[in-house]
């Protein structure tokens, strides 16, 4: 189905959405490396009609060497290794689980699945409040039932408690795409093995974990790209207090709070370039699968 | 109406070149089948006569008139797919009226064209369904219905038999030489089965690689094949090839002789083998006999039963009139 | 993996499956029962499951102080309009793709979801200041085209992916029945991609709806969605548990329902295909 004219109407079709997204890519891309290269501190009188300096490479200097980025940078990466490790192991597990017969199969599915849908800002609320509260928060009753001093979760322990909320966020899409893949294993691979002597853990170790690596390595890679940029749980939580301001928050505040433009748009440009890293492997793997 | 004339056309994807210029003239009222070997083009080919790919250069002519720059619609010619590519969510009677619809035709005359299809199809019990719940035949009955409405110039067949189990695909066939004698409009089909060639064809077309190795009625293709490729493609079971000193007896490179026109005796025949595996039809017993300096088995067709056990010697003799010469070319000689 | 199980085994599956399943829902669940206590009860120590006076209190105050019905209209408004424009945009992008694919199709694939992994905090000034600009700041119009834009790739990438399956034969069998391009996306395509391009809008409108990043950034009042309701209740005053639980499980609802009808879709949406 390729004649000339298909073609040309096909190319046609596909304008617009390429120019949008040529538009939303190019023009913020644009400025945001511009406004890098620029001191550009609205408060103090800098103005796009007055002219801004050009400072060269010192915002993206400043901010690597100011004392906020190198924590910044370990938060952002304890927060989405600690998420990535706990979704991605309970995953597996969940999966396995999932895909055993049992009754009321459909009911618990969706029971699992319903964190994913509920909106960030609501999740982080109900979790900083009735969870996490240390006087009326339900883990503080239970710290207390059982006789322990509750804990001031987002402020002493505020990190790992970071890392549960979004866990609990991020769990049912990866227990759900790797259900999807274990499902798609064929029960006779796993017969033959069982034929050929393998024990129950030689079979996930040999059969079920390898036919799941690709689908783990997605989980891993997009969540990553989603987790890098996390906010609105920050945001509502802690506010970048008590140690929990990652690369993402950090910017935000250089850009919104001390509205430094110049030396927030040279974090912005770290971060896509980090962003970009990881996107080259995701593409790769979904690239290979659009050749079958 | 149906003449069809492709003149010098040729078709490249990139820098391939799928078809070599090409001339080919048929009829009205011709049952043309292109037959060759998968990837020989002859998909391409009835792509490029529906007008679903441009030729990269050359001249079509439908009655008489140019239709290389024309879009498939207007082209006059209907197409059954191999996939028979029934609109699912439509009934049978919406998917043989939809190129009617389409045509702006107004409803008493859609439903009046559609009930006539349906008559001579044998769909009018099944003219409320949807493709889901037909069988594969009835499902190519429904494309071949909505073929007909069209009254189109001719019928263009991609493959359509070859998601049908053994038994129907016979009956089809008959179906669609029935249908061609009832509407002697030209028919272009397209196979890779030389049986479905032979038995439906007024004219083959031999395809390999774009290019046209033989055209002719199924007889003349099976008595004088212009060349090796055609020799060995046309006909089953497939034409046996010597080579060597058994050739050279008979002047040629090579020489091809039918199972058919072989004879086996015990003792006293031409050449000497070793019987292998044998096959029982009943009607006739096919053997594979092993020759010394021949590569592959020879065939041989015997009717009724023979008695010949694996491993027996046996003598082959082929019938002196019944034997292709080619040249070192592949080519017959005369 | 379906094979016969002893119903012993599949009595302890259940347990625990049942188990995990719970725990996994519970914060959701105690906030759909704490938005029926008075405050009062929401932070009774132990703390009270079913046996309390059940009270739809909260959510008259709610709506009362908050004018939730404002937040959700424009939850709806940003979600279903960013839906429905990147739908219409994305179609004839996706058709092009599946069905008249060229050497740059994959590319433009790829490059199309790369502009998804921008991180938008990275742009967030330029386009704060465009929004400046134009007079978009914390109107309708502009939050939807920006929410159209960051999903438009995962709109084009399902639709792809669900236009691949349908056979070109039946498009190219439309157009030798005499269809335009028109006629043939209009009745051969669209009504065959119907479920495909259901669970899309479902998953986008989900996405949409849940965005808090830009929604928080770029409203203020007026066209502020239930994202930014939420936020505003990050700082408390005295007792508020039961009011923020029925907060919550307003905003939360109606994309609970219409997520458990995607949800089979749903890997195939976020894993661009990659995972079927």
């Amino acid at each position: 189905m390729a004649t000339q004219h298909s073609r040309s109407a096909a190319r046609l079709m596909m304008t617009p959405a390429v120019v949008l997204l040529l538009g939303w890519m190019l023009v913020p891309l644009i400025l945001t490396l511009y406004f890098s290269f620029k001191k550009y501190l609205p408060l103090r009188g800098d103005s796009l009609e007055r002219g801004l300096d050009w400072v060269g490479f010192e915002n993206y200097v400043r901010f690597i060497s100011s004392s906020s980025f190198w924590p910044s940078v370990q938060t952002t990466l304890i927060i989405v290794g600690g998420v990535l490790l706990i979704t991605v192991v309970l995953g597996i597990f969940l999966a396995l689980l999932l895909d055993q017969p049992f009754w009321g199969q459909g009911v618990v599915r969706i029971l699992v699945i319903a964190p994913f849908f509920v909106m960030p800002t609501v999740s982080a609320l109900v979790w900083k409040n009735m969870f996490m509260d240390p006087i009326n928060g339900i883990l503080a009753h239970l710290w207390r039932f059982f006789g322990a001093e509750p804990i001031s979760w987002l402020s002493d322990a505020s990190l790992q408690s970071l890392i549960l909320i979004v866990s609990w966020q991020w769990l049912p899409f990866a227990t759900l795409i790797l259900l999807t893949a274990v499902q798609s294993l064929d029960s006779e691979q796993l017969e033959a093995a069982e034929m050929d002597g393998a024990s129950p853990v030689a079979r996930f170790g040999f059969i079920v974990l390898p036919h799941l690596s690709r689908a783990i390595t997605i989980v891993i890679l997009i969540q990553t790209i989603f987790l890098l940029s996390i906010f609105a749980e920050i945001f509502v939580t802690t506010g970048g207090a008590f140690g929990t301001r990652t690369l993402t928050y950090l910017i935000f505040q250089r850009v919104i709070d001390s509205q430094n433009i110049g030396l927030g748009s040279a974090g912005g440009v770290y971060a896509i370039i980090l962003a970009n890293i990881v996107a080259i492997f995701l593409m790769r793997i979904v690239g290979k699968n659009l050749d079958r | 109406m149906g003449q069809i004339t492709l003149n010098q056309i040729t078709k490249s994807f990139g820098d391939v070149q799928v078809i070599p210029p090409l001339d080919l003239r048929i009829e009205d009222g011709e049952f043309v089948v292109f037959v060759g070997p998968s990837g020989c083009g002859k998909s391409t080919l009835l792509r490029l006569i529906a007008g679903l790919e441009d030729v990269s250069s050359g001249k079509i002519t439908i009655d008489g008139k140019e239709a290389t720059e024309v879009p498939p619609a207007k082209r006059g010619l209907a197409m059954v797919f191999q996939s028979y590519a029934l609109y699912p969510h439509m009934s049978v009677r919406k998917n043989i009226a939809f190129p009617l619809r389409m045509a702006g035709l107004d409803k008493a005359a859609q439903k009046e064209k559609v009930e006539a299809a349906a008559k001579v199809l044998n769909l009018t019990d099944y003219l409320d369904r949807r493709p889901g719940q037909l069988s594969g035949g009835q499902r190519q009955r429904v494309a071949i219905g909505r073929a007909i409405v069209r009254e189109p110039a001719a019928f263009l067949f991609d493959e359509p038999l070859s998601n049908l189990d053994a038994a129907l695909r016979v009956n089809m066939r008959l179906e669609i030489s029935e249908l061609h004698q009832t509407l002697k409009t030209t028919m272009i089909y397209v196979t890779h089965d030389q049986v479905e060639a032979m038995t439906m064809a007024d004219k083959i077309v031999v395809l390999q690689a774009g290019v046209i190795e033989q055209v002719g009625s199924p007889l003349e293709l099976y008595h004088t094949p212009r060349n090796k490729f055609v020799a060995g493609f046309i006909g089953s079971p497939k034409m046996n090839f010597f080579m060597g000193s058994f050739a050279a007896e008979f002047g040629a490179a090579t020489i091809g002789v039918r199972p058919e026109h072989l004879t086996v005796s015990q003792d006293g025949g031409k050449w000497a083998g070793k019987v292998g595996v044998s096959e029982h039809l009943g009607s006739d017993t096919f053997l594979y006999v092993d020759m010394d300096g021949v590569d592959e088995p020879i065939t041989v067709r015997s009717s009724g039963e023979v008695g010949f056990r694996h491993g027996d010697t046996v003598h082959l003799t082929p019938d002196p009139d019944k034997i292709h010469r080619f040249d070192n070319q592949g080519l017959r000689m005369a | 993996m379906a094979r016969a199980t002893t119903t012993r085994r599949k009595i302890i599956t259940t347990v625990a499956a049942w188990s995990i399943g719970l725990l996994i829902f519970f914060p959701i669940l105690w906030t759909i029962l704490t938005s029926f206590k008075t405050e009062a009860q929401a932070i009774n120590d132990p703390p009270l499951f079913f046996f309390f006076d059940w009270t739809l209190e909260n959510y008259a105050v709610v709506q009362e102080r908050s004018d939730y019905m404002r937040f959700l209209w424009n939850s709806v408004i940003l979600a279903g309009g960013s839906t429905l424009l990147g739908i219409l945009v994305a179609i004839p992008a996706a058709w092009s793709m599946a069905f008249v694919p060229s050497k740059r199709t994959k590319d433009i694939l790829l490059w199309m979801l790369s502009t998804k992994m921008l991180p938008a905090v990275g742009v967030l000034y330029p386009i704060s200041l465009l929004f400046v600009q134009f007079n978009l700041l914390d109107t309708h119009i502009g939050l939807i085209v920006v929410l159209m834009l960051i999903n438009l790739p995962i709109i084009v990438w399902m639709l792809y992916t669900y236009f691949k399956e349908i056979p070109g034969e039946i498009l190219e069998a439309a157009r030798m029945d005499g269809a335009t391009l028109k006629e043939e996306i209009l009745y051969i395509l669209t009504p065959m991609a119907i479920p495909g391009i259901a669970s899309t809008v479902l998953l986008n409108f989900i996405l949409a709806w849940n965005e808090a990043f830009w929604t928080l950034n770029l409203t203020a009042a007026k066209a502020a969605p239930l994202t930014a309701f939420i936020a505003s209740y990050s700082s408390p005053e005295g007792l508020f548990f039961a009011k923020l639980s029925a907060a919550s499980t307003m905003a939360i609802a109606p994309i609970l329902i219409l997520g458990w009808f995607s949800q089979k879709q749903l890997v195939r949406g976020l894993t661009f295909g990659a995972v079927k």
